[in-house]
């Protein structure tokens, strides 16, 4: 680093950093889509909704659907928390 | 036993061939029988990196269509002992490679005692690409520092681990990073991603660093691998992957600013 580079570094240490924290994100968000859930899964998610509610009445937030991959075998897993009765 | 290598990077350009080409020859030099194979169908080059482009008469794919013997379509190296070359086919016949007539050639090539085959792969994630990978044992990956090169690299590697045969099978193909055009002064100005980043974005284990230098365009100009000028610092590193790869345990050089005389410090 020579004298006059003191007043370049702070503007140039930036586009590497920059370039990190992109790819981070995109390669974050590419490896999720890959292993992620199958094309049907919002669908299906809106129909099993759709039956649930046809008996209870439960609101979007009290149901958690989550996909798990183990090693030969996916785990749908299905959390509804029923309302409480009055 | 032999090992079958893909040298892969999804991007072109970041030094495939040059690689493949250093590496095969590296290997030959250490005294393993090495066959390096372009599967570049269409847009053959390693021949000329290589040096050995007036000395093609049969490729890769007549070979497999059986107009020529994988004996006659070699092309021996007459620099290094144990070093073969087998040539792309400039056919712009997409389905040239099938996957039973590569399996053939490999197969055979195993069999005639051929320790490593190395596959130099074609640039992008087409059938060639594939065809280059699916045999493979190990991988070379090779990345430039810069943002395209990594997230191609990681794109293949997906590939790599769901496509392959090996994969197929339920195992893993052995994955190494090479980093190709590194230039330690770039990284300190902030301009370059550093060799840190890519291996932890990337996750692959780092095989070698190869630095920016004018002897990789002089090698190829020449048509000599770049490992066989061993007073370049890229053909030194290409020297230290190749030692490192058969399990000697190197340091990584020229990672770092070359010292600077005191006016130079001084005035940059």
């Amino acid at each position: 680093m020579g004298l006059f580079d003191i007043f370049r570094r702070d503007r140039k240490k930036n586009s590497a950093n920059i370039a990190k924290e992109r790819l981070q994100i995109l390669i974050a968000h590419e490896h999720a889509s890959r292993t992620g859930a199958p094309d049907y899964f919002p669908k299906m998610r809106d129909e099993i909704m759709d039956v649930i509610r046809k008996y209870v009445e439960v609101e979007d937030k009290s149901v958690n659907v989550n996909l798990e991959k183990g090693d030969d075998y996916d785990v749908l897993e299905l959390n509804i928390t029923l309302p409480e009765r009055r | 036993m032999s090992k079958v290598i893909v040298v892969t990077s999804g991007k072109g350009g970041v030094g495939k061939t040059t690689t493949s080409a250093a590496f095969a020859a590296g290997l030959a030099s250490k005294g393993h029988r090495t066959a390096v194979i372009d599967f570049d169908v269409g847009l053959r080059n390693l021949d000329l990196i290589m040096g050995v482009e007036r000395r093609v008469v049969y490729d890769f794919v007549n070979v497999i269509n059986g107009e020529a013997t994988l004996r006659q379509a070699l092309i021996k190296d007459k620099r290094v002992d144990n070093l073969f070359i087998l040539p792309a086919s400039q056919t712009r016949d997409k389905d040239a490679l099938t996957k039973e007539g590569v399996e053939s050639v490999i197969n055979e090539l195993k069999t005639d005692g051929f320790e490593y085959i190395v596959c130099d792969s074609p640039a992008g994630i087409e059938k060639g690409a594939f065809m280059a990978l699916y045999f493979a044992d190990e991988a070379i990956i090779v990345t430039n520092p810069e943002v395209s090169s990594v997230r191609d690299s990681d794109r293949i590697l997906g590939i790599l681990q769901s496509k392959s045969r090996a994969a197929e099978d339920g195992n893993v193909v052995k994955e190494h990073l090479v980093i190709t055009r590194y230039s330690p002064e770039r990284v300190d100005l902030g301009d370059m991603i550093s060799l840190e980043d890519i291996v932890d974005i990337l996750s692959v284990p780092l095989l070698a660093v190869i630095p920016e230098s004018d002897s990789v365009l002089q090698a190829s100009n020449n048509g000599v691998p770049v490992i066989m000028n061993l007073e370049s610092q890229a053909g030194q590193a290409y020297m230290d992957m190749t030692s490192r790869f058969l399990g000697e345990d190197v340091p990584h050089r020229f990672l770092d600013i070359e010292k600077k005389g005191f006016f130079k410090k001084l005035f940059g």
